[in-house]
């Protein structure tokens, strides 16, 4: 009996001492203070040289830690048991981290280099004032595809995923938000629509693409859509320079009824100690010769035009990912519509998956 | 003094259980009552009863019941011939082997023989047949599902088979039953509790399928697995990926109840 109690309260113990152990070490040990400077980000999201250069220019210590999806960034920050200076979130997850009060506003004195950065990608509905958030990558969502499989289609519209000809060619996202935002879309109304007739509207349109679906998937979609699986892809940008570089017979179009915008924005969560540091590494990325590197190792579309300025033609020029301000200016960001709207559009694209063909 | 003492030795299993599997059961419970924006309402049940979710909940079920049927057509047989192999151990291993791998390591393998280009329709092309759609069907879903799960049913039929007294079969035989009808007759009726322990260890696990849902049938067939992960990672709609759930425990419960029932007969049949 007694060394029963015994075992209890040694396991209990040890346990407690475990989490005291993990939490001192985690905190004076190494993972913040002093001249240590936690950056949380995508995995291969950024050049390595560029932080050895950070590292050396500065003096700090750069420990780099990667997440692979929004919603787990959000609830490692949201824990609080790490400290993380830097983190690099897309911009729904920002409006959400916001509201949670879990983001440290940016001072902006700090960041000289924000001038750099296009006016068109400050000030949007996710952040008016940059008050919490710098930009530090964006693009947009359309379609990929090989012009050798799909006939005279060129999807400047939307329209062309319809076509009769891509029966079972074509592969969808797997995110409630793209595919109904693509439906919005077609139909000329915006992808942060709430009416209930224009959402309706959508599906309707949605379920008679139905047959032409050959799949909705995740991150598969790069590797199927490289491999030829499909004809034609609905991807984000980033994801379409990522599958071209892998089969260079592909292109990407973003159609002109228009489409996504989305960023990655830099911010400083709740659970950052070295501010000074987070504002030194926020500033230096800004730099526009160090975001033209980043921007040539990383291959997204950078929103600082300086660096743009400095990049070669092939990459600045190149339309399918540096839209023209024509096209941009009909791309939308996701709005936040709130956990109700967001589970109604779940609700309809869960609807337009059950479609059987 | 010694009940006492035993009582206590029960002490941790209590703990578990009531930590691991009766508190779990009751946050789903409760989380089930909450809308998204943590208000208490029953909605959730209502809407868990509109044509969506019980056109899904009718999929579930017939995918887990094609899933379960195929697994018995192969594990059965594959069951008998192991328990008059040699070297059954050996057998049973590279039976089990499989099931050691990651379950999507072994998704993406799929992917890969199945695809437009891949090692199966290559097979095709050269035989003649030509290149066949086969990954993102349902076919290849029950095929993916099956070849996963028959480690699950093989197993309790094997040591059912082998608890089986032989001398029984020997019996039935020198009273003049055919092969067929000794193993309807017989062998079927004495294994029947491990084939139902292996449907139970694959239908169950089969409603709430949701990963091969997306890799392998490229979400053609959705399940309420695929539902339940959805509403928790993607729209945080916690309620609704908990009612979901309190419906598939009521009906793993209901299942349960109801074989086990005619188990307890079964054992009396024998009996007597």
């Amino acid at each position: 009996m007694k060394q029963l109690v015994r075992m209890f309260v040694l396991v209990f113990a040890v346990s407690f001492g475990l989490i005291y152990v993990t939490s001192y070490m985690n905190s004076s040990a190494g993972y913040s203070g002093g001249n240590t400077l936690t950056v949380y980000n995508w995995g291969d999201y950024i050049d390595p040289d560029l932080i050895a250069r950070f590292e050396e220019e500065t003096g700090i210590k750069v420990i780099y830690q990667t997440f692979d999806s929004n919603e787990a960034m959000m609830t490692k920050i949201k824990q609080g048991g790490t400290v993380f200076d830097v983190a690099i979130p897309s911009e729904y997850a920002i409006s959400k981290l916001k509201e949670d009060n879990l983001l440290l506003p940016i001072d902006h004195s700090l960041l000289p280099n924000l001038e750099h950065i296009d006016s068109r990608f400050m000030h949007l509905s996710f952040d008016p004032e940059n008050a919490y958030s710098v930009p530090y990558f964006w693009g947009t969502v359309g379609i990929v595809f090989n012009p050798g499989m799909v006939g005279d289609l060129t999807f400047d519209s939307w329209d062309d995923l319809w076509d009769d000809s891509l029966r079972n060619q074509i592969m969808l996202l797997d995110g409630a938000r793209e595919v109904m935002g693509m439906g919005l879309n077609s139909l000329g109304y915006s992808l942060n629509d709430t009416e209930e007739a224009h959402l309706q509207e959508a599906l309707a349109k949605l379920s008679r693409l139905t047959p032409n679906v050959k799949a909705i998937v995740g991150d598969e979609i790069k590797m199927l859509m490289a491999n030829g699986e499909a004809a034609a892809g609905l991807v984000w940008s980033g994801d379409a320079s990522e599958i071209m570089s892998e089969n260079e017979e592909l292109d990407y179009v973003v159609p002109q009824e228009g489409s996504n915008l989305w960023f990655d924005n830099m911010v400083i969560p709740k659970t950052a100690r070295n501010l000074e540091g987070a504002h030194q590494f926020i500033n230096f990325m800004l730099d526009p010769e160090v975001a033209a590197q980043n921007t040539e190792y990383v291959g997204y579309s950078t929103p600082n035009k300086d660096a743009l300025a400095i990049l070669p033609e092939e990459i600045s020029g190149d339309e399918r990912f540096y839209p023209d301000e024509e096209l941009t200016s009909r791309l939308e960001v996701y709005d936040n519509l709130g956990p109700r709207m967001l589970s109604h559009y779940n609700e309809l694209f869960l609807e337009f998956k059950m479609h059987r063909k | 003094m010694e009940a006492r003492a035993r009582n206590l030795y029960l002490i941790p299993y209590m703990l578990w259980v009531v930590l691991f599997v009766v508190a779990p059961i009751l946050l789903v419970l409760y989380y089930s009552f909450f809308n998204v924006e943590g208000q208490f309402t029953l909605d959730n049940y209502a809407k868990f009863f509109t044509p969506v979710y019980l056109r899904m909940t009718l999929s579930s079920f017939w995918y887990a019941f094609l899933i379960t049927l195929f697994s018995l057509l192969v594990a059965y047989p594959t069951a008998y011939l192991l328990t008059r192999t040699k070297h059954k151990t050996l057998w049973l291993l590279l039976i089990i082997l499989p099931s050691w791998i990651n379950l999507l390591l072994k998704a993406y393998a799929f992917i890969g023989l199945f695809g437009t280009y891949g090692f199966v329709n290559t097979v095709l092309e050269l035989t003649g047949i030509g290149n066949k759609q086969i990954l993102f069907t349902d076919f290849s879903f029950v095929f993916v599902s099956v070849y996963i799960f028959i480690p699950f049913m093989v197993l309790p039929i094997f040591n059912a088979l082998e608890k089986m007294n032989p001398t029984l079969v020997y019996a039935a035989r020198d009273l003049g039953a055919s092969p067929w009808m000794t193993f309807r007759r017989v062998v079927f009726p004495l294994t029947l509790d491990g084939v139902k322990a292996g449907c139970m260890a694959v239908f169950i696990p089969a409603l709430s399928l949701f990963m091969i849902t997306r890799l392998i049938a490229g979400n053609r067939v959705i399940t309420l697995g695929t539902a339940i992960e959805q509403h928790f990672l993607v729209t945080q709609d916690w309620g609704m990926g908990a009612t979901i759930a309190v419906f598939l425990i009521i009906a793993m419960a209901l299942l349960m109840l109801l074989t086990g029932n005619r188990k307890r007969g079964l054992i009396d049949i024998v009996k007597r």
